[in-house]
């Protein structure tokens, strides 16, 4: 029987970009459903209703939510192909840590583009000692995982789209301050699943233009 | 080859709580290393030095921090009697409840302990809702875990007796037994089972403690 994938997104947030990152290393056909957060849909209540948020995959009719929940998901379903977790429990244990850790970095980009003044710089200056332990933590090694892209490489690669937008609202260069972790990001692009997966940075500034109107930042 | 297991933990905290519980009924044998957080000793600061807390499992020498890595990493370890369900999509569900008790429950739990007025009813209101999500997915089981206590269970389980900590300090009742029976019932059969019962922290100093938060924020909330 062949598996029915629903993907309930929305185009520019970078936690559904991780979601379609893995299913692209995976090789997964699914259906892609655009999500409006301002006028949320029956299935998305119905898919998510403790937190009514994307993304949302739907397998076989059941719904898994939480980005890096999902990412895992799929991970163990689909093992046999582009395993993205170690098979070793430390390593396991260490890339479950970092992958944790890039919600703090989610957490303070919201700050970097949602605020101004002092409030922005606070987040401006978390935002980037975030990057760099994250950046030490990469060191010489090609990917996050090692020779092979894993789920912290997944983690973390979708941010990568959104850096132009915290760069022009932000004010600062994330290639000055984290050029290992620039250089590991266009390494990721080559990839297939990564560069079908991630919008395009402009896009994405646009997107955070919009938002901010919107949301009276402006 | 000789195992070495270290748990670094305060004597009250309810993440490294979840680990005893966890190693304990994993039979796994391990030394405690009590850290006082106004003194962080220079070994918790080598061994988590992005978040300098506790727990911390140190195993054969190698630092795991954050108490649900940390429980994933047991379970995977040591495959005696298994915390996580097989199934991939109900081990997705277990790491969901897991997720929404850290990041939703405890929190506006902690919000109607420590607020007053008009903030604490709304607090009470937004508590009530997270608890209504427990007390569906309880139907039909007496544990999270089903039958036996499992990652979800250890995940909520400081829920077990703190709730009871709050309602004794600020008089107010906040798990209704008529409102949540399920949610209710697991409290009571959680709280009493084999080794948790034997590892709650002692409860005099549990009051002591919370009373002491509680009288602080007032204090801070009144001069502001």
């Amino acid at each position: 029987m062949a598996d029915e994938i629903i993907l309930l997104d929305l185009w520019a947030s970078m936690l559904g970009m991780r979601v379609r990152v893995a299913l692209a290393e995976k090789g997964l056909k699914y259906e892609y459903r655009e999500q409006d957060l301002r006028n949320k849909s029956p299935l998305l209540l119905e898919m998510n209703p403790v937190h009514k948020k994307i993304p949302v995959l739907i397998h076989n009719g059941k719904p898994i939510c939480e980005s890096l929940i999902i990412v895992q998901y799929i991970d163990e379903v689909w093992y046999n192909k582009s395993p993205l977790l170690p098979s070793d429990p430390y390593q396991r244990a260490q890339a479950r840590f970092w992958a944790d850790y890039t919600d703090k970095l989610y957490e303070l980009g919201r700050q970097l583009w949602l605020t101004k003044g002092e409030e922005q710089e606070t987040a401006k200056k978390g935002f980037m000692e975030c990057l760099k332990l994250l950046e030490g933590e990469l060191g010489d090694k090609p990917y996050f995982g090692g020779q092979n892209f894993g789920f912290l490489d997944v983690a973390l690669v979708t941010f990568s789209c959104w850096f132009f937008a915290y760069e022009s609202f932000g004010n600062f260069s994330v290639e000055a301050e984290c050029p290992k972790l620039v250089a590991w990001s266009k390494r990721c692009m080559e990839k297939e699943s990564v560069s079908s997966s991630l919008e395009d940075p402009l896009k994405i500034h646009g997107f955070v233009i919009m938002m901010r109107k919107e949301l009276g930042v402006e | 080859m000789g195992e070495e297991v270290k748990l670094f933990r305060t004597w009250s905290s309810r993440f490294a709580l979840r680990i005893v519980w966890a190693l304990k009924i994993k039979g796994i044998e391990y030394e405690t290393v009590f850290e006082d957080l106004s003194n962080k000793s220079p070994l918790l600061l080598q061994y988590n030095p992005v978040h300098k807390k506790v727990p911390i499992l140190v195993h054969n020498g190698r630092p795991i921090a954050e108490s649900l890595v940390i429980l994933e990493y047991i379970d995977e370890t040591w495959k005696q009697a298994p915390l996580l369900p097989e199934d991939p999509y109900e081990r997705a569900m277990a790491r969901f409840w897991a997720k929404f008790g850290d990041d939703k429950v405890l929190t506006s739990i902690w919000s109607v302990f420590i607020k007053q007025g008009k903030e604490q009813e709304e607090a009470l209101v937004a508590a009530m809702e997270n608890l209504k999500f427990l007390e569906e997915e309880m139907k039909g089981k007496k544990f999270f875990g089903g039958e036996r206590i499992g990652y979800v269970d250890l995940a909520l389980g400081c829920l077990a007796n703190l709730i009871s900590v709050f309602e004794e300090t600020i008089g107010l009742k906040i798990v209704d037994e008529e409102k949540l029976p399920l949610f209710y019932s697991w409290m009571q059969n959680f709280a009493e089972a084999p080794i948790i019962r034997d590892n709650w922290p002692p409860r005099d100093k549990m009051l002591v403690k919370f009373q002491a938060l509680l009288d602080a924020a007032i204090a801070s909330s009144s001069s502001s």
